[in-house]
């Protein structure tokens, strides 16, 4: 599948950004498909920050490491990126920024006539790139010029105008450099592209959420989490939304438990490290049977860890989080289509079953873009709550393990939670059998959440002996690797719900004669899960923990090597 | 007996598990004399409590009530609160509760201004596990785990909600139901956060501070002008005896939830609101 990854990679508070947001509106409305990710350091000034904007004739989902334009901003990039260049690779930069060794033949400084123009153009530097870029690709110039107006329609006029200037030089010299070198960079518009949704993973959580009634938020901020938190804030007029920014994660999750108790679908988003200070409250949700919906987006620990980048190494924390046993969900959405509905689904279960419902993203999931026609909102679903009758019992025993959800000042009942071992009013108890009675009351609610679990996805051959697992935001770069391999033993089966598991799992996992997982963490974590459930022996762990994304390329390597030790 | 409709006939109410003489038993009846003279009912109420003898009150009231975790009642309230401005939402716990594991809770609560009630129930004591020093245990008392007398200064959460303006701050004695239910009923009808600190004596495990003792260290406040800070700091600092009455109200204070995004317009609790799918397919097509 065709497509070209360009990277621009500069200093944060350089405003990469702004390129960024001028050539990925320039794409969209020339009708070419695109994608964005970015990987960036945790500091407000200086460091290297990459954007990966890759634009093609079909939709694109994964991520490619390879880069065929770099852009480099401020020394050091070119090293940074070094090992994602390959010989075809063209790097386009002030001199000042390129180092001398480059792994690639096609070095092109900007050009200056003097001095005077350098120092003229080099505060516009990134609209003169869009500029460059913009002509290689035949762009509509006129395009470019309204974007670039629009971009700086906050800023004063000769802003406007310099910026104007700088796109008007760099689309010179990309012209030039395009016909001096022969280069061409044949796509094909498609121009239902045009229409077609823009989001990122925070964007598809935040919506998710709200087309599922969501109508609080309380959190307190930690990266990569508060892009959801941010979205939701900058639309809590519109929505009437009852935001709030706490004093700890601990008063946030509580305030959630407190808001869902009393009627309100309240969203709790967090990290890795402030999810650890959440989890005696998780305990008093899976007690007081309230329901609790939390938005996890990872970063690699232990502790403050890598706090800007990406991990799947939050499964074990997010499963076995809160003393005692009380039931759980977890989603983990493989694409932003899916953010939006497992959002909205996390809310309907949570509150139909009473009990934490988590959605488990990524640094790279919220970050990462693309433009999609199957973007849909979920209808929300009605909540089930109920008038109380005066003698009305907040945990009364039943079958299902479900009892009827009353709130306060509904009804003439009074509705009576507690952290406490209960009775079914909800005063504390030690009476033998409510001592027992009640957690199996809790954890029965498991067997209907196991009929209603999502089914993983099969990618590849039905009749497949080697099954390659992975689950969440590597979907897309797996799938990519899996088609790209062609090999008739090979299928993926990759997880969106990662708990409670369907039935059908242990169908899945028999067929295989070899199974491969594939996670970002350092233990495989999801793989002991199926080992502890499913009487499996997981020994092809394809594991990556540095908290840089899987390629498409690297695991596509990472399963030649395996694929090649087993025997036919 | 007085019948009030914040009395309990549940199965668990019925045994009340403090111990005979506890000051919590007279502040439960302050809190229903309070409730019912101010007419709220208990389908209006949410009593929400932390750990700790006190923690166990929503048991043994006809109420809503959430019996949560330690430290945690604030937080919750704030989020029943949040959830439905409707409701008359009281937070209780006692001395450890509210000021040690929930410190932090109570500091921010102080800036944060929700139209709740605080009630700390301070036997100066640690009663549920048994005796060991509290945050406002005073120095030199020998206990359990401070054999040798606890050393650190007594938390004055009182001076700290006056210097951080909190909208209404009073202190109480249980042995003084006549005030205590004369504050209550000002913090209960109080439009913001309203503490109310209440002596409350240990009968199990305070030796020190008794009924006796509080009868003969606290004073009813007079002559006070409660929007006076600096006046209601002095008396705040004043340990011998301690003043109890109505400390100090701030100014007009907007109140959290008055302030959020949801309420600006009603006071329609969540509950009964739906999303605006228009606005919400709009957002979408705004990400074209």
């Amino acid at each position: 599948m065709l497509r070209y990854n360009i990277v621009l990679g500069g200093q944060a508070g350089q405003g990469i950004n702004t390129v960024e947001s001028v050539l990925v509106k320039a794409f969209k409305a020339s009708g070419y498909h695109i994608y964005a990710t970015k990987e960036y350091m945790s500091r407000v000034r200086g460091g290297i920050n990459t954007i990966t904007l890759s634009v093609g004739s079909h939709p694109i989902r994964s991520y490619s490491e390879r880069i065929d334009i770099l852009l480099p901003f401020t020394a050091g990039v070119v090293d940074w990126v070094g090992d994602r260049l390959h010989s075809n690779s063209i790097v386009l930069g002030d001199a000042e920024v390129l180092p001398p060794q480059i792994s690639t033949e096609h070095v092109f400084p900007l050009l200056w006539q003097s001095e005077q123009e350098k120092k003229s153009y080099i505060k516009q530097i990134n609209t003169l790139c869009a500029g460059l870029v913009a002509a290689l690709f035949n762009l509509e110039y006129d395009l470019l010029e309204l974007l670039v107006r629009d971009e700086f329609s906050d800023k004063t006029e000769s802003v406007v105008t310099a910026n104007l200037d700088a796109l008007k030089h760099g689309s010179l010299q990309g012209e030039k450099l395009k016909q001096q070198q022969k280069w061409q960079f044949p796509l094909t518009a498609d121009t239902t592209v045009r229409d077609h949704h823009l989001l990122n993973g925070s964007e598809a959580v935040a919506l998710g959420a709200l087309s599922a009634g969501c109508n609080a938020l309380s959190f307190y901020p930690m990266s990569p989490s508060t892009g959801v938190a941010t979205f939701l804030i900058q639309h809590a007029e519109t929505f009437s939304l009852a935001v709030e920014q706490y004093e700890d994660e601990i008063a946030a999750v509580a305030a959630s438990v407190g808001c869902w108790y009393a009627g309100g679908r309240s969203l709790v988003t967090t990290s890795g490290g402030g999810f650890a200070l959440m989890e005696e409250i998780v305990s008093l949700a899976g007690m007081s049977e309230t329901p609790l919906v939390i938005h996890l987006a990872q970063r690699p620990g232990p502790a403050t860890g890598l706090p800007t980048r990406s991990a799947q190494g939050d499964l074990n924390l997010v499963l076995y989080a809160g003393h005692g046993d009380f039931p759980r969900i977890i989603f983990a959405p493989s694409s932003i289509e899916e953010g939006i509905a497992l959002s909205a689904r996390a809310f309907t279960l949570a509150e139909r079953f009473q009990t934490p419902a988590f959605i488990l993203t990524d640094q790279y999931f919220v970050d990462t873009y693309y433009c999609s026609a199957n973007v849909s909102l979920p209808q929300a679903v009605e909540p089930t709550i109920i008038k109380t009758p005066a003698e009305y019992r907040r945990y009364a025993l039943s079958p299902s393990g479900v009892s009827p959800r009353g709130i306060p000042n509904y009804g003439n009942g009074i509705v009576l939670a507690n952290g406490n071992e209960h009775d079914e009013y909800g005063d504390t108890t030690e009476a033998i059998d409510l001592s027992k009675l009640m957690p199996e009351k809790r954890m029965a609610k498991y067997e209907k959440m196991i009929e209603e679990a999502l089914e993983p996805e099969l990618v590849g051959a039905d009749d497949y002996t080697i099954l390659v697992i992975g689950w969440g935001s590597t979907f897309a770069n797996i799938k990519q690797a899996v088609e790209e391999l062609n090999d008739p033993r090979l299928a993926l089966l990759h997880f969106s719900q990662l708990y409670p598991l369907p039935q059908s799992v242990i169908a899945s996992l028999d067929q295989a004669q070899t199974l491969i997982t594939i996670e970002q963490n350092f233990s495989g974590q999801f793989a002991d899960l199926l080992q502890r459930d499913y009487c499996c022996r997981i020994e092809h762990r394809i594991l990556k923990y540095d908290g840089r994304i899987f390629s498409t390329e690297l695991i596509v390597q990472r399963l030649t090597e395996i694929l090649e030790g087993v025997s036919l | 007996m007085k019948i009030s409709p914040f009395d309990s006939s549940r199965p668990g109410s019925q045994e009340i598990s403090w111990c005979p003489g506890c000051g919590d038993f007279a502040i439960l009846d302050a809190i229903k004399e309070t409730l019912t003279a101010l007419q709220r009912t208990p389908q209006q109420t949410a009593v929400i409590s932390g750990i700790g003898q006190a923690g166990k009150l929503p048991h043994y009231i006809h109420s809503n009530g959430f019996h949560t975790l330690h430290g945690r009642a604030i937080p919750i309230a704030t989020g029943v609160k949040t959830a439905n401005p409707q409701l008359t939402v009281l937070a209780v716990g006692g001395d450890g509760d509210m000021y040690a594991e929930g410190g932090n809770h109570f500091l921010h609560a102080l800036r944060r201004n929700p139209n709740i009630t605080v009630i700390i129930h301070n036997n100066q004591i640690y009663g549920l596990t048994k005796g060991q020093g509290s945050p406002t245990s005073l120095p030199g008392m020998k206990t359990t785990t401070q054999p040798r007398g606890v050393t650190a200064e007594p938390l004055n959460a009182m001076a700290i909600a006056i210097a951080q303006n909190a909208s209404f701050v009073a202190r109480s004695f249980i042995g003084d139901k006549e005030l205590t239910c004369d504050v209550l009923r000002q913090a209960v009808e109080h439009n913001g956060l309203a503490i109310v600190e209440i002596f409350q004596p240990c009968v199990s495990f305070n030796k020190l501070n008794t009924y006796k003792w509080y009868a003969e260290h606290c004073q009813r406040i007079e002559n006070h002008d409660c929007s006076d800070q600096a006046a209601a700091l002095a008396l705040a600092l004043a340990v011998d005896p301690y003043p109890i009455g109505v400390l100090y109200r701030s100014g007009k204070k907007k109140t959290f939830e008055e302030q959020l995004p949801s309420y600006r317009n009603d006071d329609t609790p969540l509950w009964q609101r739906r999303v605006d799918r228009d606005a919400l397919q709009q957002l979408l097509a705004s990400k074209k």
